[in-house]
């Protein structure tokens, strides 16, 4: 970080601002973008395997695409999600490896100093796109410098049964967590109960517990990495979780990611919260009686809880360019490529949902309205919060995380082993271990 | 004229050489080299290098310092940490006399004169030869909430009306993961058991049975003893083998529930990858090493009982 140049910074500042000022997510007048890719240059991407066909293909298209343009020779290299985050580090320790690696949501927080200062690729993106979300600035930024550029973000919904819901006597899935519960005890009433994953579920898991603690005005730190969760609002959190989980289907403490999906398709569950990929297994089945699904679908975005916000939270791919990179001005151009709109696009269109633009001019594409089951997932990471909130992304919100502390801490109380105060007080004292006082 | 000078001088000075290799105790140096140094890369090094991770506070992606027992002493504190212990501990215990009680059984039975043996003895060997996260993914159907096909069957009997909850709660979880272990298990016992049995002599159990042993006292006083040595060594790797188990609970419950089936392998694994505590996660796999360096030495006490099988008195 230390060798930052003062003015690299002040180019920053200025860079937010102008973005900050525009709002809107109108296409502003293009800023002018100078970095050229050196003499003979050529790269080696690195990035998740893909969430559906469309994106890789795409991907790999507008990479070809690049590789005309400017003569420099791309390799794109999937990998395994989870084999992901330690060849990353490894490439970070080692310093050989991959030019641009596309990883996890706060890898590049990890090993910050091992990064190339990315500001010039994020202002003038961030100038010509509407401004970055809030949500993709946290990501991206260290302090005032940029790390890392945010691709896009993988986040869920509710997803749940039309016909279900409504003999239940409810219309639609309510907004607040009173109602939400009412619902949920309707549906479980009916026969038709809801589930969510209370395993050591990597998304599914993590994804609903903290949208019920953040709902509530807990969270596991403060803004200065203090630990904040044993707290009145964690207390209640938990409350509201068990007499949620009363009304699931049983099994769920032993859910892991695919569980709800299967269930959900099976017809067992009602509602659930998901990425898009249910509906889109629906809607692409051969099976006619999963096919029969696809118009009872609906998406809702999550019930807001106390605190009055949304407070769900989604999987962000950062691009990072390593400072090792013999080519480090072909590596942001590449980045800078994929993200304008002529390349994002038709990238975003392809993945049919899967991926939230972090830019706000996305907004307006047509992928979110050309099938009204996609509009809630427009929002994903305008309204998400960050996996470590409300402190700094790091080792400590990276080890709690992987600890499945909060998920944990739901799951026994939700299961009656513990009492929500015990639960609190536990949890509180392991997420200090991360978080040293 | 030349060529000849060459090789003279060339003789001259290979003859040394010769003699030097043709010393008993430098060859032998010279061929444990190749072995020794394979071992000292890929297995004391790795070690060594773990043991030292574990005094050191490294996270994926920075080099760490050496902060002596710090490490050992913050999980001296972690109740999660000594949940585990208790995890792996009863895993491998209760695991271990299953897979040998059932193994040996499998065994005896094996060992008798059965139609299409050598069929029967192929077929036993598969749970152990199906990649272990196959028949993990296989477990994980059976164990399922929603789609288990022992809860379906069992109230297609009418014998539950409600689904097992398998993997759920606490207990279930963790008997129904030291199932799915025994299974995997078993084969490896039960056919190098079988492989002991073979050798024991026709002519030990005739013997017994002209002095009218039963068949009790047959298999306690002569199979037992003669099946003692390769019966601790199985006994070993099959601890080794429960104890750093990490696939079937990777792929079943990654832990969970409430980390009742988190063994010290996930959670050294948990800690280290995905968490980022390199120095912790190395901790965590080095405390497994007392428990291992235990397993091990009561195999080699109990190969030194082989004067059990000469006849002697074991003194």
């Amino acid at each position: 970080m230390s060798d930052f140049t003062r003015r690299d910074v002040v180019k920053a500042g200025v860079g937010i601002a102008a973005a900050s000022a525009l709002g809107g997510p109108a296409l502003a007048q293009a800023p002018e973008w100078k970095i050229q890719p050196e003499k003979g240059a050529s790269l080696r991407i690195m990035r998740p395997a893909k969430f559906v066909q469309g994106d890789e293909t795409l991907f790999l298209e507008n990479t070809a695409k690049y590789e005309k343009m400017t003569g420099v020779k791309v390799r794109v290299d999937s990998e395994g999600w989870e084999d992901l985050v330690p060849k990353s580090a490894v490439a970070a320790n080692v310093g050989k490896g991959p030019d641009v690696v596309y990883g996890w949501h706060d890898n590049a927080h990890q090993f910050p100093d091992k990064l190339a200062n990315l500001n010039d690729v994020a202002n003038y993106l961030g100038a010509k796109y509407g401004g970055w979300y809030d949500l993709a600035q946290k990501y991206g930024k260290r302090g005032n410098n940029w790390i890392s550029i945010p691709l896009g973000a993988a986040g869920a919904k509710i997803v749940w049964r039309k016909s279900m819901v409504q003999a239940a006597g409810f219309n639609d899935v309510p907004k607040d967590y009173p109602g939400f519960l009412k619902l949920c005890q309707a549906l479980k009433a009916k026969g038709t109960p809801c589930g969510f994953a209370l395993g050591n579920a990597v998304g599914d898991g993590n994804g609903w517990t903290h949208w019920v603690l953040w709902g509530h005005g807990a969270r596991m730190v403060n803004e200065k990495d203090q630990v904040t969760l044993n707290s009145p609002e964690t207390i209640a959190a938990l409350e509201y979780a068990k007499q949620l989980y009363d009304t699931f289907i049983p099994g769920t403490l032993s859910w892991l990611d695919p569980s709800n999906n299967k269930a959900f398709l099976d017809g067992q569950i009602s509602l659930t919260a998901n990425g898009i990929s249910v509906y889109y297994a629906a809607k692409t089945a051969t099976d006619p009686k999963i096919k029969e699904l696809t118009a009872d679908i609906e998406h809702a975005q999550f019930p807001v809880g106390p605190v009055g916000r949304p407070t769900e939270s989604c999987t962000m791919v950062p691009a990072m360019v390593f400072r090792y990179s013999k080519f480090p001005n072909a590596a942001k151009d590449y980045i800078r490529f994929m993200m304008e709109k002529e390349q994002y696009e038709p990238w975003l269109e392809a993945s049919i949902g899967y991926w939230g633009h972090p830019l706000r001019y996305y907004e307006n594409n047509k992928i979110w309205t050309v099938d009204p089951k996609h509009t809630p997932f427009n929002a994903v990471v305008k309204n998400s919060l960050w996996l470590g909130y409300a402190g700094s992304l790091g080792y400590a919100s990276a080890g709690a995380l992987a600890d499945y502390i909060v998920v944990t801490m739901f799951a026994s109380v939700c299961s009656g082993a513990k009492s929500p105060k015990d639960a609190a007080a536990e949890a509180h004292k392991r997420a200090e271990r991360y978080y040293k006082i | 004229m030349t060529t000849a000078a060459i090789n003279r001088t060339g003789s001259l000075v290979r003859k040394p050489l010769v003699e030097f290799l043709d010393n008993r105790n430098v060859l032998s140096v010279l061929c444990m080299i190749p072995a020794a140094a394979l071992l000292l890369t890929f297995l004391t090094y790795p070690l060594g290098l773990g043991v030292w991770l574990g005094f050191t506070d490294t996270k994926i992606g920075r080099a760490g310092l050496f902060i002596g027992l710090e490490n050992y002493v913050s999980l001296f504190d972690d109740g999660v940490f000594w949940l585990v212990v208790f995890n792996t501990l009863l895993y491998t215990t209760v695991a271990t006399v299953l897979k040998f009680g059932l193994g040996l059984y499998l065994a005896l039975l094996l060992n008798n004169h059965l139609p299409f043996k050598a069929i029967l003895r192929a077929i036993i060997l598969l749970p152990w030869i199906v990649p272990t996260v196959l028949s993990a993914i296989a477990f994980w159907w059976i164990y399922d909430a929603q789609f288990s096909i022992l809860s379906y069957m069992l109230e297609k009997m009418g014998l539950i009306d409600q689904y097992i909850d398998f993997l759920g709660k606490p207990n279930n979880a963790r008997a129904s993961l030291i199932a799915a272990n025994v299974w995997r298990g078993i084969p490896f016992v039960a056919i190098c058991l079988l492989a002991g049995l073979q050798t024991i002599s026709p002519s030990l159990y005739e013997a017994a049975a002209l002095d009218g042993a039963t068949s009790w006292q047959r298999f306690r006083h002569v199979t037992v003893p003669m099946l003692m040595p390769i019966l601790s060594i199985v006994l070993t790797f099959s601890v080794l083998f429960t104890f750093t188990d990490f696939q079937l609970i990777y792929a079943i419950t990654r832990g969970g529930p409430v980390n009742s089936t988190h063994l010290m392998a996930t959670l050294a694994f948990q800690r280290a990858i995905p968490g980022g505590q390199l120095g912790e996660g190395a901790a965590i796999a080095t405390a497994m090493i007392p428990f291992l360096v235990a397993a091990t030495l009561s195999s080699y006490f109990g190969l030194q009982r082989r004067k059990w099988q000469q006849g002697e008195r074991d003194d």
